[in-house]
């Protein structure tokens, strides 16, 4: 791993370690919504800047921008003195500056040493010199560790593995600034000792690495500087060495609890047991085991990625179950069908409402009453009549906003979307609603109108799970808050201890191994 | 019809701010194209065609296209609700030759009745398993049903040995698509029941608002509780039966039949039809009284430039044309909305 093969890698690389990247004033929204509001931070050379916050403050939208994927809408970024303009990844590369993002971007159809060489092609006169790929990536792979073969298809890697292409292809390139989102979430143990390596020896080396980490610990022992953001805003930048996992928690924290959210009804102990699931294990589960009461509006926090999606799709048997029961009632939920478990009296609001929940192109109407249109309906036939008036008054519960019901839903905003999806829930009319990120995207108006409709439908008996990445929401609105990392349920809060620090305590512990 | 027609509907009704009228007004006139769209066009060629050519107006010419049609348009209009729920079916014109030699073997030898149930029959159950292939195993219904008619080609050739095979007028059979009424013959009214009765499924039952729902968003539809795979095997087997019905008809009007009649050349026909006809080739939206304008809007093209006496290689590169700006507005139109 000598200095002299770094430097004939990046003989294409222009821009060389050295010179701060000052980030002035930025600001981006998106549709409106501000995702970052006037950012202001210097990241050096030789140095590694952690970035955290919770989920949506903003740290990946900054690492974008950073490394050229996105545009600020306000703001300059500039490097080693000179404005810096990137329209695309590729000009942000011309600067040596390279991202390994969240989102992996292999080609799964080309082979390992392919891709780590992909943009950076090894050829003459246009062939690919295949043996000296094959001894370059060879080399590379020494270095950094990583027991991978050149000649495999990167396709049919393992999560973790295509992350280290991603992060070979960024070190074949001596870069001066290397973002990294989330490095180590799909790394084992021993693998991130061995990221860990390696992103201090690109610091040795002078470049800058910008961290974007969820693991506080993997933060405190790596990083030189830690910049804290929350809602778009930057809270401080401080040196590691003054920084605790108390301090950096505080920092991302920080909101009360307002008049946001309505008043939480009382629970009645002795209610009825809608929902029970024991030992649910499922792709992303572990071994969860809950149960839910009539009236009860049980809140599930934990980091994007936890499982808590994935519960709810095993819970309302649209994934594979390797063991565990549901029970809603007195039945138990079996087979694989969404169809039934609505019949059940179960519904589901996924967390993306333009890829599963509404058909985008089709009209309101046609949205709201997909689920029931038994109930507006003789011998198959749809009674135009009694469907209109229906959801008519369902739009109407929801306050739902349209040019009529027969608008196209693309047509509508994110909120009144949202509602759309809750309008047909309670047109199923069932006992337990899971709702995924019931409010992602969504203006604070509508926030509040859905809030007031959880809470509502709860009063009324419901039992309501919500998943929520935002932890004011689920605190705000939840009787009791299990918290899920790595698929299991590792805190159960209630009462005085469901606050803030302890959810993000408890989403944030370290395990080793992970 | 009357004012609540899903296809009225989609309309976009946005209150917009000044600046965006112009889009507005774009998204509008592609919006009205896909639910007038080819109407126009076909009024148009229609008039033109009764203008420059004396025979064209003949009731005997316009029954006539009609006629020859029937089968065209009979898959074509199941064949929408299959593109509208997602899919896509390249195999009606092998079962459409399939059908054909069944019926007429049995026609040859057997009853009528049972000849043009055992046609039927077999489309139903070549479609059924092209649902069953695209559903259950989920290989892409492009492939599965272009494997399929190589399959069902061969199973036509081995019924009818290859030969060609020719029925007499004085049978039953022969009435099946012959017997007129009020100077139409029964192939003709059996289409435009057919096509009334699709029609009314995909815009006025639960059904059809499943196959919409299945093209539109298959994942949302089926967290709805929308059985998709249920809707889309129905709607194949539909296709596969009008390919059947088609087949008959067909055989009874022209009493003779052989492996090779339909094939992919059918297949690309209907395709063209219902496209033209503003159908989305992406699943989700179109209309079967559409597509039959597409289908006759085709063969307008075909009988005018037969009648108006022009090289008939245009009439392909015509139609090719016609199909590339159909498809082009599709994807604009959805392009704009996004």
């Amino acid at each position: 791993m000598s200095e002299q093969t770094a430097v004939e890698e990046s003989q294409r690389t222009v821009g060389t370690p050295g010179g701060d990247l000052v980030v002035a004033g930025v600001s981006k929204r998106f549709g409106g919504v501000p995702a970052l509001r006037d950012i202001s931070l210097t990241i050096e050379p030789g140095k590694v800047h952690a970035l955290i916050g919770e989920n949506g403050a903003g740290k990946s939208t900054l690492g974008k921008i950073i490394s050229g994927v996105i545009a600020p809408d306000e703001g300059t970024l500039t490097f080693g003195g000179e404005p810096l303009v990137m329209r695309s990844p590729r000009e942000a590369l011309a600067h040596g500056i390279i991202t390994i993002a969240q989102e992996l971007a292999i080609v799964p159809g080309l082979t390992v040493a392919e891709n780590v060489y992909l943009g950076s092609q090894i050829a003459r006169g246009g062939i690919v010199r295949r043996r000296e790929m094959r001894s370059r990536f060879r080399e590379l792979a020494d270095r950094v560790g990583f027991a991978l073969s050149p000649d495999v298809r990167a396709g049919s890697l393992s999560t973790a593995d295509q992350q280290k292409v991603e992060i070979m292809r960024a070190l074949s390139r001596n870069a001066s600034i290397v973002v990294m989102d989330e490095p180590s979430a799909a790394l084992s143990g021993h693998e991130s000792a061995a990221l860990h390596e390696i992103i201090r020896s690109l610091a040795r080396r002078g470049s800058a690495v910008v961290l974007i980490s969820h693991f506080l610990s993997e933060v405190l022992s790596l990083s030189d500087t830690i910049t804290t953001l929350r809602d778009g805003h930057l809270v401080r930048t401080v040196a590691a060495s003054g920084a605790t996992e108390d301090s950096l928690i505080e920092g991302m924290l920080g909101r009360s609890l307002s008049s946001v959210f309505p008043d939480k009804a009382t629970t009645d102990e002795g209610a009825a047991t809608l929902l029970e699931v024991e030992h649910l294990s499922a792709p992303g589960v572990n071994d969860c085991s809950f149960s839910l009461r009539q009236g009860e509006i049980l809140g599930i926090a934990g980091l994007v990625g936890a499982g808590r999606s994935e519960l709810a799709r095993a819970i309302f048997r649209d994934a594979k179950v390797s063991a565990g029961t549901v029970k809603l009632g007195s039945t138990e939920l079996a087979g694989h069908s969404p169809h039934r478990s609505i019949g059940r009296g179960l519904a589901f609001i996924p967390e993306s409402r333009k890829d599963m929940g509404l058909m985008m192109s089709r009209s309101v109407k046609e949205n709201v009453s997909l689920s029931r249109l038994d109930l507006v309906s003789r011998m198959g036939w749809i009674a135009g009549i009694r469907e209109r008036r229906t959801v008519s008054t369902l739009m109407e519960k929801t306050t739902v906003k349209s040019a009529g019901m027969g608008q196209s839903v693309s047509m509508l905003s994110g909120g009144n979307q949202q509602k759309l999806l809750f309008a047909r829930t309670i047109m199923c009319a069932p006992s337990v609603l899971i709702a995924d990120e019931p409010t992602r995207g969504v203006d604070v108006g509508s926030k509040r109108a859905i809030y007031d409709l959880l809470v509502d439908m709860a009063a009324q008996g419901m039992g309501i799970i919500v998943i929520s990445s935002e932890l004011e929401e689920v605190l705000g609105l939840a009787h009791r808050v299990l918290v899920m990392r790595h698929g299991r349920f590792i805190a159960e809060l209630t009462g005085e201890d469901m606050n803030e620090q302890a959810v993000l305590a408890a989403a944030f512990a370290e395990t080793s191994g992970a | 019809m009357t004012n609540h027609t899903p296809e009225l509907l989609e309309t976009p009704l946005d209150e917009a701010s000044p600046s965006s009228l112009a889009r507005v007004a774009t998204t509008r006139l592609l919006g009205s194209w896909r639910t007038a769209g080819i109407v126009l066009p076909f009024i148009i060629l229609f008039v033109i065609l009764s203008i420059s050519s004396g025979p064209f107006l003949h009731t005997t010419n316009l029954i006539n296209i009609l006629d020859q049609q029937a089968a065209t348009l009979c898959i074509a209009a199941a064949g929408t609700l299959v593109l509208v729920a997602g899919g896509i079916d390249l195999s009606v014109g092998a079962t459409y030759g399939l059908a054909t030699v069944v019926a007429g073997e049995i026609a040859a030898h057997h009853s009528p009745v049972l000849a043009i149930i055992a046609g039927i029959g077999v489309g139903l159950l070549v479609g059924l398993v092209n649902g069953l292939i695209v559903t259950v195993f989920k290989i892409n219904a492009l492939i599965t049903t272009l494997a399929m008619s190589f399959v069902i080609g061969g199973l036509a050739l081995k019924v009818s040995a290859g030969n060609l095979i020719v029925l007499s007028p004085s049978g039953g059979f022969f009435k099946f698509a012959n017997a007129q009424f009020l100077t139409v013959p029964s192939a003709v009214w059996m289409t435009l029941l057919f096509i009334i009765v699709l029609a009314l499924l995909l815009t006025r039952t639960t059904f059809g608002r499943y196959i919409v729902a299945s093209g539109g968003n298959a994942e949302a539809a089926r967290l709805a509780g929308v059985r998709v795979n249920l809707t889309r095997v129905i709607a194949f087997t539909l296709s596969g039966g009008a390919a059947g019905l088609g087949g008959v008809i067909d055989i009874s009007r022209l009493l003779s039949a052989q492996a090779a009649s339909g094939g992919s050349a059918l297949s690309f026909t209907v395709l063209a039809g219902i496209v033209v006809g503003g159908t989305s080739i992406a699943g989700g939206e179109g209309s079967v009284w559409r597509t039959a304008i597409g289908v006759l809007f085709i063969a307008l093209i075909g009988n005018g430039i037969d009648l108006l006496g022009v090289d008939p290689l245009y009439q392909q590169i015509v139609l090719g044309l016609i199909l590339l700006i159909a498809v082009g507005l599709d994807s604009f139109a959805r392009q704009r909305r996004r």
